[in-house]
């Protein structure tokens, strides 16, 4: 099993440690990504079943209509998720005692409650409430000669925020809080000797923080963000609770008209595989492409 | 009252730090006038390098003053990065932007801090990289250079800002030793050139070559002072002997 590494003499030494070993057919077996083929299977098959089986071509047919509004919700919600976890994560490294502690409130409060029971909440409690403040404070302002802003302020109700807004703003309000905890590790990933000095050079912190600390922080998370961003596609499903037409509500629609569950939901799950597997080859390549560029 | 006329550029008074329970500067005074170069040395732990970081206000003292061109430095000075901007400071362990190329090492601060154009920021960038002598390097990354060359940049990008003085923590610390001479060349030659020069450093034959005034301190205070002559050579303290015997004899 072992090889001995040259101590036999009829051995040219320089020679047997250049090149390298060649792999045994055990080593072959173990290292062949066999999963890939896995993954092959279940491309053929599904493109096999779509294509002879009329019903399943119908449910392919019916359900795609759904992409468009996973593919944007995702986008909307994970591009406003970047903002509020770059305040937030900023916020939660902050001196400012109120602004740490709210930071840290906000993250502490989303990772403790399930994303469908806060998706529920934000869509139907928070939204509608913080209208009514609106309202209010629309009210208050008219009242007090402000009627150009008081009165749009007003006139906004509950039914000018589609659901597919509140979906958006709920998930990105759930990530905000996950990116935030990404961006606030990967600021503490750099020196503080970077830090030290910017602000000796006279920058200002928000220009340190700017310039020198946050382009090498998000370089260092990048995957991580690449990560969370494949997790929201999946997670986007959930916004189907809130009869969001995306593929989940229209793969469940259709399964309740058809009654063809194992067509309806075979190629739902087929359609989350193929953008996920897609979203990770993807990420997979920046990181490698960045892994190259790295410079010390 | 250091003001900005006074021959003093740096006045300390009654400097006291705390790290919690730690007292790192017990009272410690200190003037340096400008155009000197001053050497700190001493044990480590003895606060030399807390002493230097007040300077530029990397530390905030706990107690007393710290003055820098007539302008006292303190928690609510809002000046407090246009006074830094006057001060460079190099580091034990360089602490370039490891993002930005050579050039852009040099560039930013100008840019972001001093609002020169990109031209000439960059005109002077060059300027200073041919002063430490890597002129060939200002496209190369941080990473790709040797500690002494990355340590010639840190200083080529202190000196791009035109600061009044220059403070060296332990420059030469982490650097092999066929790279200190580099380092220390360029030192020399800007001392020779008329800097103000604060140096946190155990190299001796620069503090003899180059230092107006020595500093030894010990615990938190400075225990003697005087040229390099009288420091090394007729130490008047017993710790002074020590160290120096402790540091001399290998």
């Amino acid at each position: 099993m072992t090889h001995s590494t040259g101590i036999d003499p009829n051995l040219p030494q320089v020679q047997a440690s250049a090149k390298p070993r060649p792999k045994t057919l055990q080593e072959r077996i173990d290292e062949f990504p066999w999963w890939v083929g896995g993954i092959f299977v279940i491309a053929i098959g599904a493109f096999y079943l779509v294509t002879t089986q009329t019903s399943f071509g119908e449910a392919l047919n019916f359900i795609r209509i759904g992409i468009g509004i996973t593919i944007t919700t995702t986008l909307y919600a994970y591009s406003i998720a970047l903002v509020i976890g770059l305040v937030a994560g900023l916020g939660r490294i902050s001196r400012n005692v109120v602004v740490r502690n709210l930071s840290t409130l906000y993250v502490e409060l989303v990772r403790g409650i399930p994303i469908l029971v806060l998706i529920f909440y934000i869509a139907l409690v928070a939204v509608p409430d913080s209208l009514g403040v609106f309202k209010t404070l629309g009210a208050w302002l008219t009242s007090n000669g402000l009627g150009f802003i008081g009165q749009p302020l007003a006139a906004i109700n509950n039914d000018s925020i589609s659901l597919n807004v509140r979906a958006i703003i709920a998930l990105s309000v759930t990530y905000g809080a996950f990116l935030a905890e990404i961006f606030r590790a990967g600021i503490q990933s750099i020196g503080k000797g970077q830090m030290e000095a910017a602000r000796s050079l006279g920058m200002s912190y928000g220009q340190a923080m700017r310039y020198v600390i946050l382009p090498q922080a998000i370089r260092n998370v990048l995957p991580a963000l690449g990560n969370d961003f494949v997790a929201m596609v999946k997670d986007s499903s959930l916004v189907s609770v809130l009869a969001v037409r995306d593929i989940t509500q229209v793969a469940r629609l259709y399964a309740g008209r058809t009654f063809r569950f194992r067509e309806a939901y075979t190629i739902l799950a087929i359609l989350y595989l193929g953008m996920t597997l897609i979203l990770s080859l993807v990420v997979r390549v920046l990181e490698r492409r960045l892994h190259g560029n790295s410079r010390k | 009252m250091a003001t900005a006329a006074s021959k003093n550029i740096i006045e300390i008074r009654n400097l006291h730090k705390y790290f919690g329970d730690v007292q790192a500067l017990r009272g410690v005074n200190l003037n340096v006038e400008r155009g000197k170069v001053v050497v700190i040395v001493g044990p480590s732990g003895s606060g030399k390098s807390t002493l230097l970081r007040c300077i530029n206000h990397l530390e905030v003292e706990t107690e007393g003053e710290v003055w820098v061109d007539g302008k006292r430095l303190s928690e609510k000075n809002k000046d407090i990065n246009s006074i830094r901007a006057e001060i460079g400071m190099v580091f034990q362990l360089f602490n370039l932007f490891p993002h930005l190329s050579v050039l852009d090492n040099i560039v930013l601060a100008q840019r972001v801090v001093r609002g020169r154009k990109k031209d000439e920021a960059v005109q002077i960038a060059h300027e200073q990289l041919k002063r430490v002598g890597i002129s060939e390097k200002a496209d190369n990354f941080p990473g790709q250079l040797s500690g002494g060359q990355q340590q010639r940049v840190a200083i080529a990008r202190a000196l791009a800002m035109n600061p009044k003085i220059m403070l060296f923590d332990e420059p030469t610390s982490a650097l092999d030793p066929e790279m200190i001479k580099e380092v220390l060349d360029v030192m020399l030659a800007l001392a020779k050139d008329g800097m103000t020069m604060v140096c946190v450093t155990h190299e001796m034959g620069f503090a003899r070559a180059a230092a107006d005034e020595v500093i030894f301190m010990d615990h938190g205070l400075i225990v003697e002072k005087g040229s390099p002559d009288a420091v090394f050579n007729h130490p008047q303290e017993e710790r002074t002997k020590l160290f120096l015997s402790q540091i001399l004899s290998h």
